[in-house]
């Protein structure tokens, strides 16, 4: 059995004075691991996503990511640990539209200090990976759906991270791009990449994960695992 | 409440940061205003406004005692409309044992402190002398004050054994006298003072007209002496006129600038509202509607600062037009109501202008145009720096922050303005206040350590009237300067003796000023040409070569009744004694008839002064001299004043040039919170994103400092000239010479520090704002 990646335990936050949007919550993710979260609007998956990339803090509980305690990390200190072990995708890409496609794919390794020149050669080779290659001086905004959010997912990866996190990475495709996104993310996870998909898709989670947590009103509802549909 | 107070008020509310800038903004800009306003009102005339208030007298005269009665004094004259006295006068010295001065008091017999019809003196402190042995002295007297602070209570020992107690300090416009007392106390008065107001005193020949119908209306010989308004209106005006261009360009600055600041902030705060704008059109709002709820959403801050603004400015012009009282010699200065008025009026109409206009804007955009606008800046501008920023071999985050501002060119072309005139005002304000501490200084060249038989302060201006400054018999002036020789600690001195001549072709008196020994070392300053080295030559202060109508290298005649001297002018000296009108030469020029001798003396390095005097006095003391410590480490209250205006003036425009700073960062990391939020997912920390912020304002700072220094000293340059036009006179080098690489070098630095000032708030906050939420904010 692989070592864990993630694991959460006894995990609650809540919001104000609000219904706890975490409840409690116990998991375990391990290396090479694909995931789905599931569940309606205001289940908590977000909230999940936020804790495992330390960009909020539990108000119990324990979340350790690669090793790594980060439900009490500092702003600077996630800063780093995002640098170092987390590549996020968004739903809505979250590219800079002031920088070209290269300058959004390199721009984490920047951040994180690597040499200029290995950053860069790192970010084509990520960019040909992922066949966007031909846009690396292109302004996102010049891109369709797709390509942008392979761009996205490149610069996720730009600082070789343990854990991919996407959230809602097909939701503001068409179904051809969201289907070439889930190929992508299948692939991924192919070659040993870890992998959290937060997403209302069915259709997705079946398509590049391998498990499935259902999330209900902060809660794990269901754990279970499932057969690739392709 | 309405569905438009209620936009109104959730707008106002919802956009605090902004909100207060607004605010602060107008309250900064009416506080300076009020503050300028009131000041460039109080300077404009304020001795005719003093003159006015205390109905001052166009002629002082100073009669005979032996040669006319007091009921001859009291007939009514031709062309006299109001008169007071006459007073008994006379002239009391001071012990040279007591404190203080011992330089003769022209006393004046009053029993009341002016309730009459001509002038009304004011008593500034203390009471009226009503009792034998109390006086009341001028204001302008170094009797006025003491080492604690009022000279009331301060006992005046006389050279007769006799004494008089301060129980008051006075002023008059008219300077009738140094100090008044109860007229019983006067038992055998030299003579009578009687002032007069002239139906026409406007001119010097309607003042002449009316002291020769005064003069004729009595004894041949009673006039012993008089002095016209005109003379001390000149003084007034002379001294006030190198000062009105100084508040004059304050004014101005502070003006611009808070048009400048509030236009951006208001402006910018429409702008940022765009999308919200957008919205209540969608909701059913008329454009009308959504102009006039942004209006009010600006006008609600700009209100609150603008009453604030007239209390604040209100309460700073208290302590500064009292200083200005004392400067100007005028009496009560207040805030001229119509200025806060002006003041009130003009900045709500600009706000209200301005945010109109940009309300204006939004509110003609399709509504779907207007919500999509919303936040996002227009794609596409300054990508061209972008590339080239992230191929700068410095931090990320600085690459990504210095791009940023050609993403926004308005907006920082705006934060650029307010930094250049931020700059441009400090630049000139610290060039400006420099000058004339360097004029101030030029003005009294009196870098001695001790000084014989100098006057007090004030001595070099139109003194007390007609009557009388009998000196005491002057010590052997030669004798004297051998007793400085032989004191031990005396490395330089030299000593002056004045005379009056006249010119050819010039009326009135000129003052000679002879000297003995080398003066150059006590910091008399020329315009042009050089310091006198024999006789036979002189220098002139530019009122003088105008007067005269020569010029450096020109020759002009002296005579002073008795024998004719023509000397060379080789120099344009800086000199303001006697309106200007005096020439100063070696004492071998002109030797007869100087009197009024004083010795100037400088001591050795380490001489401890106090004890150097007392020595040197131990020797002059069978000469019949004093010496006193020199003034030269006394500030006066012009510069005081002076550096107190600019330290407040420079300090809120530079408080308002980061205030728009502030404002346009704000409204810029607004707008880019997402992008704020991906960067901090992407692992920007917290110390990156303040580097950003900050990066993104440097270029703004250096680009305003590098423009507004240089313009800042050109209008130093332009404005300093003006200043000695204005005042009729020349200025040395040292007033132009303020600006030192150094100095120029901090100031531009100071330009980019407006600029980071302003941006650290916005910056820390991008900082602390959440990841999670930031990523999440539409």
């Amino acid at each position: 059995m692989t070592t864990p990646v993630i694991e959460l335990r006894d995990v609650s936050r809540r919001y104000d004075d609000g219904p706890p949007a975490l409840d409690d919550v116990t998991l375990t993710v391990r290396a090479g691991e694909a995931v789905a979260v599931l569940g309606p609007s205001g289940s908590g998956k977000s909230t999940l996503l936020n804790l495992i990339a330390g960009l909020d803090r539990p108000d119990t509980g324990i979340v350790t990511v690669a090793g790594e305690r980060v439900d009490g990390l500092g702003e600077a200190a996630s800063a780093r640990y995002r640098r170092a072990r987390i590549g996020m995708v968004f739903q809505f890409f979250n590219l800079l539209d002031d920088l070209t496609v290269a300058d959004n794919v390199v721009l984490p390794a920047q951040l994180a200090g690597m040499a200029r020149g290995e950053a860069a050669k790192r970010a084509a080779e990520l960019l040909d990976q992922l066949g966007v290659a031909r846009h690396a001086n292109a302004y996102p905004g010049r891109l369709s759906g797709g390509e942008r959010q392979r761009v996205a997912v490149a610069r996720a990866l730009m600082n070789r991270p343990a854990l991919l996190l996407a959230d809602e990475p097909t939701g503001a495709l068409d179904t051809a791009s969201g289907e070439d996104v889930s190929a992508l993310l299948t692939e991924l996870n192919a070659d040993g990449q870890t992998l959290v998909v937060v997403t209302h898709d069915l259709a997705l989670a079946r398509s590049c994960t391998r498990r499935t947590i259902q999330l209900v009103d902060g809660r794990i509802a269901g754990d279970v695992a499932v057969e690739p549909t392709r | 409440m309405s569905g438009l107070g209620r936009v109104v008020r959730s707008g106002v509310a919802r956009r605090r940061v902004q909100t207060a800038v607004i605010g602060l903004a107008t309250t900064m800009a009416v506080t300076s205003s009020v503050l300028g306003g009131s000041l460039l009102v109080a300077s404009t005339a304020p001795f005719d406004d003093a003159f006015a208030a205390q109905r001052g007298a166009h002629l002082s005269a100073q009669f005979d005692a032996g040669k006319v009665t007091p009921e001859q004094l009291s007939a009514p004259v031709t062309g006299v409309t109001a008169s007071a006295g006459p007073f008994p006068t006379t002239s009391v010295t001071p012990s040279d044992e007591g404190p203080g001065d011992p330089a003769p008091l022209t006393v004046v017999g009053r029993a009341e402190p002016g309730d009459g019809p001509v002038d009304a003196v004011t008593l500034t402190d203390g009471e009226w002398a009503d009792a034998p042995g109390e006086v009341v002295v001028s204001a302008d007297s170094p009797h006025a004050h003491s080492p604690t602070g009022s000279g009331v209570g301060r006992r005046i020992p006389l050279a007769d054994g006799s004494t008089l107690t301060v129980v008051g300090v006075a002023r008059s416009v008219s300077r009738t006298a140094d100090g008044w007392v109860p007229p019983s106390w006067i038992t055998s008065p030299g003579g009578y003072q009687v002032l007069y107001r002239f139906a026409s005193a406007a001119t010097a020949e309607q003042v002449d007209a009316g002291r020769a119908a005064v003069t004729a209306a009595l004894p041949e010989g009673a006039m012993t002496g008089s002095q016209s308004w005109l003379v001390l209106k000149r003084a007034a005006d002379r001294s006030i006129a190198v000062f009105v261009p100084f508040l004059v360009a304050f004014g101005v600055l502070g003006l611009v600038m808070s048009l400048l600041v509030v236009g951006n902030v208001v402006a910018g705060a429409v702008g940022a509202g765009t999308r919200r704008i957008g919205i209540l059109k969608a909701l059913g709002f008329t454009p009308a509607q959504v102009v006039w709820a942004y209006l009010a959403q600006a006008l609600i801050p700009a209100a609150v600062g603008t009453a604030i603004g007239v209390v604040a400015g209100n309460l700073l012009a208290i302590p500064v037009l009292a200083e200005t009282e004392d400067v100007y010699g005028a009496v009560r200065l207040t805030v001229a109501p119509w200025v806060d008025v002006v003041v009130v009026v003009a900045a709500l109409a600009l706000v209200s202008v301005t945010a109109w206009a940009s309300a204006l804007r939004a509110g003609r955009l399709r509504t779907v145009d207007a919500i999509a606008v919303g936040r996002t800046p227009r794609p596409g501008r300054g990508r061209w720096a972008a590339r080239l920023t992230a191929r700068l071999a410095v931090p990320r985050p600085v690459g990504l922050g210095l791009a940023r501002p050609f993403a926004r060119p308005a907006r920082a072309l705006a934060m650029v303005a307010a930094v250049l005139f931020g700059a441009t005002a400090v630049t000139f304000a610290v060039g400006l206040a420099s000058s004339l501490n360097q004029l101030q200084i030029a003005r009294n060249h009196n870098s001695a350590d001790v000084t014989i038989g100098v006057d007090g302060p004030g001595g070099s201006g139109p003194g007390p009237g007609p009557g009388v400054h009998p000196r005491k018999p002057e010590a052997d002036p030669a004798a004297v300067s051998d007793a400085i020789s032989a004191q031990a600690g005396t490395r330089a001195h030299y000593r002056t003796s004045r005379t009056r001549v006249t010119v050819s072709g010039v009326a009135g008196a000129t003052e000679l000023v002879s000297f003995t020994g080398d003066a150059t070392w006590d910091g008399y300053q020329l315009v042009s040409g050089r310091w006198f080295t024999g006789p036979g030559e002189a220098v002139a202060p530019t009122p003088f070569l105008t007067a005269t109508g020569t010029r450096v290298g020109d020759t002009v005649t002296l005579n002073d009744g008795e024998k004719s001297v023509t000397v060379r002018i080789v120099g344009d000296v800086f000199e303001m004694g006697n309106d200007g009108m005096v020439v100063l030469t070696d004492a071998a020029t002109f030797t007869s008839g100087s009197t009024d001798t004083s010795h100037y003396i400088a001591v050795r390095p380490g001489t401890d002064v106090t004890s150097y005097v007392e020595g040197l006095n131990t020797a002059l003391k069978p000469l019949g001299a004093t010496a006193r410590p020199g003034r030269s480490n006394q500030a006066s209250d012009t510069v005081i004043l002076i550096n107190s205006l600019t330290t407040i003036l420079t300090l809120m425009l530079v408080a308002v040039a980061a205030m728009g700073v502030l404002n346009a960062v704000v409204l810029d990391t607004r707008e880019r919170i997402r992008d704020l939020g991906v960067h901090k997912a992407l692992g920007m920390t917290p110390r990156q994103t303040i580097a950003m912020v900050i990066a993104s304002v440097v270029l703004i700072g250096v680009v305003g400092g590098a423009v507004g220094v240089p313009a800042g000293v050109a209008l130093h340059r332009a404005v300093l000239p003006a200043m000695g036009e204005s005042a009729g006179i020349g200025l040395p080098a040292s007033v132009f010479a303020v600006h030192d690489p150094l100095t120029l070098l901090l100031l531009a630095i100071g330009g980019s520090l407006i600029a980071v000032v302003g941006a650290v708030p916005p910056a820390t906050w991008a900082a602390k704002t959440s990841t999670a939420r930031a990523l999440r904010t539409e």
